[in-house]
């Protein structure tokens, strides 16, 4: 075979897989600008939107622009909180309807779904009409954007959790009442370390989506302003480069958690085959 | 709004009735926090802003608003913001589009040519996610910007005009801040929800199908369409939906990347909202998108015939 049929074969037997991975590299095209603004040097001239020197400057001061710090601690605040209760809720939801029976499940899973597929502008501005109505008082702040954030995270956890829990292999926890485990003792030494890996992602996706909101959280916010407030605001000034370092700091960590999830899940998988 | 459940991800164990294990009412129990934290912070919501779409238009945030059954708020809304909402329905379609041709690649890639990689594939498919939206969309600032090297191949390959000639850019070879970048934003930030549906139901096809097809000597485009892309259908439906719909209420897009013409109607809701307080016109804009929106999905799903695939 010539040479050059056999690159058409290789070709065409990799066009698809190339064209892919590029798709992929595509999507990672503004992380990696992200990161490189990290570390830009922009006191010469007002334009953030090019690169000008490399400094370290933006890594060792982060909270250097006015704001920006208690911005960012607002926002784990709330994403903290919101994770924690949406994971809480969200799993208890998650069994009850993988498994338990009970009137209503199918009109559960319609309202379980129907925030994932509502536009966030609608979310975020019934909400904001529910909160100024005259039962509510109006009072707009903490409160508000934690409640709203609660709301918008539920469905993704009940829906990852649920998700872990139907892929669950029953043998195992009938395996551990043949040996004489009582209900709680196979909850808590066989179903839930299974089901762990799900909750705990469940929780990230959570935390990343409520760190991340700004359309629903601008709309309920008051005069609370969460780290993306901060960035939209300071848009209309020029973005602090310093922004990016938050940016590619929270990519490292998540990224980080996801492989160490990985890694911890594998193993567990191989202890369980062994 | 009933029908939208037809597209939740399909489920084996939703129809089939669960394990009949524990008591009688802790299924109750166990969803009922759950359930009323939907119930009061997402159901009841949208019934205020129903009844404040239809509050006395004359009102304000200080002197209060009263409810008059002003249906005539309706009528004012589709009239002044009519431009904006079409625009929305067509950049957000544009985007699904350019999303379900990008993501049709990446899915089958990850589905059937990916091997071993196939889990690192995905997670890198959502890795993106966990960098601030907002500041993911200002990077395309700089990577749209009118001396960069993007601009300046489009120029060469004239796409720029090309793009001029269909009405997406102006006449001055710019990118940014044009419908094309607002465009390229959308798609940018919704591909992952077009991704993941479409690789559910690739993954689920059975490769013997496709084999059967060339062994009966169709080619692989024929085999392509006649056999995996309509088993597909149901991930190009939900991938479809998941992207148009957050697209059209997106204003984040429109305004980073656009100008003062490509304003969606996001943005006048949230403008009606904070700076002008005007609850009745935001109220009614933002229940007629609703509306728009579960009327489109409406006719998309029963064109598309798969009510029954979902």
């Amino acid at each position: 075979m010539s040479t050059l049929a056999r690159l058409r074969r290789w070709i065409g037997k990799h066009l698809v897989l190339g064209l892919g991975l590029l798709v992929l590299v595509y999507t990672f095209v503004p992380i990696a600008v992200v990161v490189l603004m990290s570390f830009n040097n922009n006191s010469k001239s007002k334009n953030v939107y090019k690169f000008q020197d490399f400094t370290w400057n933006n890594w060792l001061h982060p909270f250097k622009p006015g704001g920006m710090k208690d911005s960012v601690i607002l926002s784990i605040e709330i994403a903290l909180l919101a994770t924690l209760v949406a994971t809480i809720l969200g799993t208890l939801a998650a069994f009850a309807l993988s498994r338990h029976k009970f009137v209503g499940r199918k009109a559960a899973n319609l309202i379980i779904f129907l925030p994932m597929a509502s536009p966030e502008i609608v979310m975020g501005s019934s909400l904001l009409a529910l909160f100024v109505s005259r039962g509510f008082g109006g009072q707009l702040g903490f409160i508000t954007i934690l409640i709203a954030h609660v709301m918008f995270c539920l469905s993704f956890v009940i829906v990852t959790v649920k998700a872990r829990l139907s892929g669950l292999d029953d043998n195992l926890e009938q395996a551990a009442m043949d040996l004489y485990a009582n209900e709680v003792q196979t909850f808590w030494r066989v179903t839930f370390p299974l089901v762990l890996p799900g909750i705990i992602g469940a929780a990230l996706l959570s935390f990343s989506l409520s760190f991340d909101d700004f359309i629903v959280t601008n709309l309920n916010a008051g005069q609370e302003v969460t780290f993306p407030m901060f960035v939209y605001g300071a848009n209309q000034r020029g973005v602090p480069m310093q922004v990016n370092v938050i940016g590619t700091a929270m990519f490292v960590i998540a990224i980080a958690i996801v492989l160490g999830n990985e890694i911890f899940r594998r193993r567990q998988e191989k202890a369980l085959a062994a | 709004m009933t029908s939208t459940a037809g597209i939740a991800p399909a489920n084996p164990h939703d129809s089939a009735a669960p394990a009949p294990r524990g008591r009688k009412l802790t299924g109750y129990w166990l969803i009922l926090p759950a359930a009323l934290w939907l119930g009061v912070f997402f159901v009841i919501p949208f019934y205020s802003l129903v009844s404040s779409s239809l509050f006395d238009p004359n009102g304000s945030v200080l002197t209060g608003y009263n409810m008059t059954w002003h249906f005539a708020n309706y009528v004012d809304a589709i009239n002044d913001y009519k431009g904006q909402l079409w625009r929305s329905i067509w950049y957000a379609g544009l985007a699904t589009l350019a999303c379900l041709v990008i993501g049709y690649v990446l899915a089958y890639a990850i589905a059937f040519k990916a091997g071993r990689w196939k889990n690192l594939m995905l997670v890198l498919v959502i890795a993106p996610f966990f960098t601030s939206f907002l500041l993911r969309t200002l990077s395309w600032k700089l990577i749209l910007a009118d001396d960069g090297w993007v601009v300046g191949f489009a120029q060469t390959i004239h796409l720029t005009n090309l793009l001029n000639f269909i009405g997406l850019t102006g006449t001055d070879d710019r990118l940014l801040a044009t419908p094309f970048a607002v465009i390229a934003g959308l798609t940018y930030n919704f591909l992952p929800f077009m991704v993941l549906p479409l690789y559910a139901s690739l993954e689920k096809i059975d490769v013997r199908l496709i084999e059967a097809s060339s062994d009966l000597y169709a080619s692989p485009m024929r085999g392509f369409f006649k056999v995996t892309f309509p088993l597909s259908l149901p991930g190009v439906v939900a991938g479809t939906l998941l992207t148009f719909i957050p697209a059209a209420g997106d204003y984040i897009n429109a305004t980073l990347l656009g100008n003062t013409n490509t304003k969606m109607v996001g943005n006048v809701i949230q403008s009606l909202f904070t700076t002008q307080g005007d609850y009745a016109a935001a109220g009614a804009l933002s229940v007629t998108l609703m509306a728009i929106i579960v009327g489109l999905v409406l006719i998309y799903v029963r064109t598309s015939g798969t009510e029954d695939l979902v």
